[in-house]
């Protein structure tokens, strides 16, 4: 067939490189999900533990952030390269959102 | 482009599910639609803050005494944790281990049907407390996104259910390995939808 594709065949030194590199991935992918833990963790515990609510929601909104870049660049793979469209249709709409929560909460707090 | 030609480790694409056209599409795709969900849940968002707690009065239910933290905990847990074992199971895609992503995937389904089971029992509860869909706006809200976030689950548990059975003769092609790509994509979305679920509505409605 004429659109067959090229298939390149590794060298064992490429090959021995190239699994240790998904290693070291999934050693960072591992991290990342202890580190989600741990956010998960001191989030719970903020709350309770009942500390001033000014205090808390701002804190645990900073948690989920960090939760969720997280998950996007290292479980969803937006670190690599390749990924500025993708990036561009998520942040689109993360500006959206944020439009979304500040029109709906401005009409309905103080409308 | 062939689908079903047979690679092995050595010859397995770095990238397997951006290889063919259909792939790349895929991938680019999927992104704009996992941009479509974002805003879907944002509207959803937006609407539970904007009616939180709001009801006819006299019968009103307050986020501070309806919702219970130990079972939040333990679901954010188990979703969480599917989320590493999905992740897992695109690290052996990734080395063309195929039975070990099968199993891998496997395991993901299992805990997500259990944080499927807890929130089933969840709503029940509430339901069995009075605070039914039409309860109120509060409560039209509250189920709105929280249940569509359910339904995120049960589609994304269908999609890799039939992907694990379809393909479970087949082997890695470049033709499946985009389809195994993006469902893992999904799956790690809804757990970003419940990172911020779990922070909105539960954390932040119990302390006030």
């Amino acid at each position: 067939m004429s659109h067959d594709a090229q298939v390149y065949v590794r060298s064992q030194t490429e090959f021995e490189y190239i699994k240790q590199k998904r290693k070291k991935d999934m050693r960072n992918q591992v991290t990342s999900f202890a580190i989600m833990i741990f956010l998960t963790l001191i989030a719970f515990t903020a709350v309770a533990a009942g500390f001033s609510v000014y205090l808390i929601v701002p804190v645990i909104l900073l948690l989920a952030a960090v939760q969720v870049v997280l998950q996007l660049y290292y479980f969803m793979h937006m670190s690599e390269e390749n990924h500025q469209v993708a990036a561009f249709f998520l942040y689109s709409a993360v500006m959206l959102a944020f439009t979304f929560v500040l029109t709906f909460l401005t009409i309905v707090w103080w409308g | 482009m062939d689908f079903n030609k047979k690679y092995t480790p050595q010859t397995w694409p770095d990238h397997p599910e951006q290889v063919t056209l259909e792939g790349k599409n895929k991938f680019l795709g999927f992104w704009l639609f996992l941009g479509g969900e974002t805003v879907l849940f944002a509207s959803l968002f937006a609407t539970y803050l904007a009616l939180k707690n709001k009801g006819p009065s006299g019968m009103e239910f307050s986020t501070n005494t309806l919702f219970e933290l130990p079972l939040v905990f333990v679901m954010t847990m188990i979703l969480l944790t599917s989320s590493l074992t999905s992740v897992y199971a695109m690290y052996h895609m990734k080395n063309h281990n195929f039975r070990g992503m099968q199993t891998w995937l496997a395991i993901t389904v299992l805990l997500g049907l259990a944080f499927l089971g807890l929130e089933i029992y969840e709503f029940n509860h509430y339901v069995h407390l009075g605070f039914t869909y039409g309860q109120s706006a509060f409560s039209s809200a509250f189920f709105t996104l929280v249940g569509t976030h359910g339904l995120h689950v049960v589609v994304g548990l269908v999609w890799i259910i039939l992907l694990i059975l379809r393909n479970a003769k087949r082997g890695f092609s470049l033709y499946n390995a985009p389809k195994y790509y993006t469902a893992s994509l999904y799956w790690h979305f809804i757990d970003v939808v419940w990172v911020f679920i779990f922070t909105v509505v539960y954390l932040m409605g119990v302390v006030g």
